[in-house]
């Protein structure tokens, strides 16, 4: 067993925190308005004891374990809890989940980004499990005299085996809350779980699948009032005036007025991003009474900067791929030399559009802001940064907004940006009543915080026997510089140079599920496989070859070099014998590896016959994130996340004319459809017992490069810009 | 405003609102019938589908006073115990992510399974093409499909 110190979380250890800072068991009414299963009720305790803030053990043995970080779909309702659950060393059957609220004094990082909520909270959930599991122990040693050394657990049933004693979690609960926390705990070795590696069920299931309210846009309170906004039409433009007058009087009309969101004098965070200062509000009784005012509403706008169109920001992009970076990101060697005695040059040009997040719930807050405290409850991957924001926008100090995450539908990165609910608390307050603010689809999609647009340049030199001597890439991004430097290929190539400009725009970008990493892998992976072809070497051992150089013999400091080559290496080594790769499978087939959010993924993807955009046939991939906590759930993450590359790079764009976003609705957004999606899909885990790293994001970039790959092999044609659906690409050689 | 007099899930529900109304919002904020879900109100993506004598039907666009007398099943209608043998599929291939979406996904199966219940691979797709899943479940909707059509 592991001893470690419970100094992470230190706080969550002291009893009844919870109670003394109001957070925690100040429910807001919502939590009971969500209807139990009949096995949930009839296994209720009489009563509950808290052993920290992150669990309780009922008096009959249930343990009720808080989830601390948003659930925007990526499951760690149901991850997250597991780990409580395996130390603590219950049946994951008494185990009844609840959605923790914003609670800084017990919890650490409450947020939902960058594939961080396992491997950030791995520690202090196994401690918060081993802690109430040790004070446990600690209570039936006193009750039975006897060492809690000689204490086993199984189940949530403590035994001694020498006495013959045998008790439950539940008959030692009561006492277990009077044990001293200890300074250190043993966690299980890694390897030893029972809960830890088995499938579990979405926790929430069975209310996703009745259709119980569970999002944000799911509450409904006494006396709540329904708010809509309108942003400016296009990024550029400003507030001017309206004629309000006859939409006020409206049936089920309240209030429709001029508001600052977002004063000059609001200290933001970057969990702000996309903030439009000045909007308009529209207050009613229902969703639809709110719509039908916004229609019939009339407001002038006027220009306040540039009013940009796609056709500028593919120029700008372009011209900045001609330039030079000032101080290079990297560089190794002399790529200029190198490329003049090359025997081959390879050089391509990749490019994407902008994309809205589209979760499929369009953003949406409950604010009830009054005088003396502000609740707030809703879809957010950010609630710290939000209460730092609403301290600042509300003039209230923290301990008085309470901030309450639903279940969210979809987040892909757009939640992270909490400016809806700060809009929702302006607007309550103004109204000195409970309000929902709900976006419409159109509100949503055109609103900003979008996934950049990219470009990117690639060249290569290969000498005579089809060795890679040099890479020079040089990528640009709106609002962001896309290069990570520090990636694959760097430290495999003697001559390397990497360079990065960035765009200034005035339409608002965010991160998007995998950060730059959505466009760079796919291009980068796609690129590869032209200089593999160009060098004669199958693609897949000319990338194997690479990290042999990287592990052998790294180009740099290999410290500098932000993967690492063995584990890179083993999941396209799992990936080739998993596909069978190498044998003739009469399907055209292409391979791509990435590595980001500290995880490896590698993928072989087969397309069926025909067409200039054949569908996917099977995706067999590999994946290296250390422990798998739940594969049942870490398998439908890797499958949707692969999907969502797909489905974007083939379909999907958001373009502009004089600043107003071109498409607004699913009718001219397109996303991937069912009888697009992939026909099969097979996912491999490497079992090496490494702590967990991150799921949510890494199986979607690399599959962007496995589908240009493959469509080469079935089309003949290399496909550069995304979406693919509207490429048209010439056949090459 | 007007009143109508609507069957949902069996029962005949009383509302005075504007005759535009969606059923989507006449269930959402009238009725408290939140499982119907707002996803574009275009009729695009499928997350407010209902039942309408059976039919798989969009709520966004379907005006409360074109409803009549025909029956409306809502995804909380569609069982009494959670028990339809799709939401029982969807729960035992554990297909949500998100889950937003599946409320739509299971109506618009549970309609297709009524009228075909042995559909090909083709028919799923063909029948489910109105419903965007947005995480991506798609192989594992069409894997739930299947195992509730052999149910």
């Amino acid at each position: 067993m592991t001893l470690v110190k419970t100094k992470i979380g230190r706080r969550a250890f002291i009893r009844n925190t919870g109670l003394a800072s109001g957070g925690l068991v100040i429910g807001f009414s919502w939590l009971a308005s969500c209807k139990m299963t009949p096995e949930q009720v009839n296994s209720l305790p009489d009563e509950w004891f808290e052993l920290n803030g992150f669990l309780k053990v009922g008096d009959n043995g249930m343990v009720t374990i808080m989830s601390p970080n948003p659930e925007i779909g990526q499951n760690v309702k149901t991850s997250m809890p597991m780990i409580v659950a395996e130390e603590l060393d219950t049946a994951w059957k008494n185990v009844i989940v609840e959605q923790a609220p914003l609670n800084t004094d017990i919890f650490t990082r409450q947020l939902a980004g960058g594939s961080q909520s396992i491997r950030q909270g791995w520690e202090s959930l196994r401690m918060a499990g081993a802690t109430a599991r040790h004070m446990l122990k600690e209570a039936a040693a006193q009750a039975w005299g006897v060492s809690a050394d000689e204490i086993t657990t199984e189940d949530g049933v403590l035994t001694h085996e020498a006495s013959g004693n045998s008790a439950g979690y539940g008959e030692m609960a009561s006492a277990a809350t009077n044990i001293e926390v200890p300074e250190e705990v043993q966690l299980k070795d890694n390897g030893n779980f029972s809960i830890i590696g088995t499938d579990k069920k979405n926790v929430d299931g069975p209310k996703i699948v009745t259709g119980q309210p569970l999002f944000g846009l799911d509450v409904y309170k006494e006396g709540m009032l329904t708010a809509m906004i309108v942003h400016p039409p296009a990024f550029g433009m400003k507030f001017k005036s309206m004629n309000a007058e006859s939409v006020k009087s409206m049936p089920g009309i309240k209030d429709v007025f001029h508001f600052e969101a977002y004063p000059e004098d609001v200290q933001k965070t970057w969990s702000d991003g996309g903030a439009i200062p000045e909007l308009v509000a529209i207050v009613g009784d229902s969703t639809w009474e709110c719509m039908q005012a916004k229609k019939a509403l009339d407001v002038e706008w006027e220009e306040a900067s540039d009013l940009e169109s796609t056709s500028y920001h593919d120029q700008a992009l372009a011209s900045l791929l001609e330039k030079p970076q000032e101080e290079p990101a990297r560089k190794d060697g002399d790529v200029d030399a190198a490329f003049a005695k090359a025997a081959k040059i390879v050089e391509s040009t990749y490019s994407a559009p902008y994309l809205a997040h589209n979760t499929m719930e369009p953003m949406n807050f409950f604010a009830h802001v009054t005088p003396e405290k502000a609740e707030l409850l809703g879809p957010i991957q950010t609630p710290e940064f939000l209460e730092q924001t609403l301290v600042s926008r509300l003039g209230m100090p923290a301990e008085k907004i309470d901030i309450m995450m639903t279940r969210m539908g979809g987040g892909f990165g757009r939640r992270l940006y909490g400016t809806f609910a700060v809009e929702a608390a302006a607007i309550s307050q103004k109204m000195n009543a409970p309000v929902k603010l709900v976006y419409s689809r159109e509100d949503d999609m055109t609103q900003g915080t979008y996934r950049p647009s990219y470009k990117v340049k690639f060249k290569a030199g290969l000498d005579e026997t089809g060795n890679l001597i040099a890479w020079h890439v040089r990528g640009a991004g709106t609002n962001d510089d896309l290069i990570f430097e520090n990636r694959f290929p760097a430290g495999a190539v003697d001559n390397y140079l990497a360079e990065k400009h960035s765009l200034q725009t005035n339409v608002t970008t965010g991160a998007w599920r995998a950060p730059r990493s959505n466009f760079i892998a796919g291009a980068e992976q796609a690129f590869m496989d032209e200089v593999a072809e160009a060098a004669g070497k199958d693609p897949l051992e000319f990338r194997l070859e690479l990290f042999d150089r990287a592990i052998n013999n790294p180009v740099g400091d290999p410290e500098k070099n932000d993967y690492d080559p063995e584990r890179y290496a083993g999941v396209l080594k799992l990936v080739k014998e998993k596909a069978n790769w190498g044998s003739e499978s009469g399907k055209a087939r292409g391979v791509a590896a990435y590595y980001c959010h500290n995880s490896y993924v590698a993928q072989v993807l087969e397309l069926e016959d025909g067409g200039d955009m054949p569908r996917v046939d099977k995706i067999t991939c590999a994946v290296d994130c250390g422990i798998v906590i739940n594969p049942l759930a870490a398998k439908n993450q890797i499958e949707g996340g692969m999907i969502d590359g797909i489905g974007h790079s083939t379909y999907s764009a958001l373009t502009f004319e004089d600043g107003r976003p071109q498409q607004s609705n699913f009718d001219r957004y397109r996303l991937m459809r069912h009888s697009e999606a992939p026909k099969n899909i097979e996912v491999h885990f490497v079992d090496n017992g490494i702590d967990p790293t991150g799921l949510g994001e890494p199986s979607l970039p690399p599959a962007i490069g496995a589908l240009s790959n493959a469509l080469y092999q079935a089309t003949g044609r290399r496909y550069y810009n995304q979406p693919f659906i509207n490429d048209k690409p010439p056949l090459v050689g | 405003m007007a009143t109508f007099t609507i069957n949902i899930n069996g029962t005949k529900q009383e509302v005075d609102v504007d005759p535009s109304t969606p059923v989507l919002w006449v269930l959402r904020d009238h009725l408290n019938l939140v499982g119907t879900k707002y996803g574009c109100g275009i009729a695009q993506c499928g997350a407010c589908t209902i039942h309408l004598d059976g039919t798989a039907t969009r709520a966004c666009m379907l005006t409360v006073s074109s409803v009549g007398n025909s029956e409306i099943t809502t995804i909380e209608g569609l069982s009494e115990e959670g028990d339809h043998p799709v939401q029982k599929a969807w729960l035992e291939v554990d297909v949500p992510q998100c889950g937003y979406c599946q409320a739509g996904q299971i109506m618009t199966a549970s309609a297709l399974l009524e009228k075909n219940p042995n559909p090909t691979d083709e028919e799923i797709e063909m029948a489910m093409n109105g419903n965007i899943c947005r995480c991506g479940t798609y192989t594992r909707i069409k894997k739930a499909v299947k195992l509730a059509a052999k149910s």
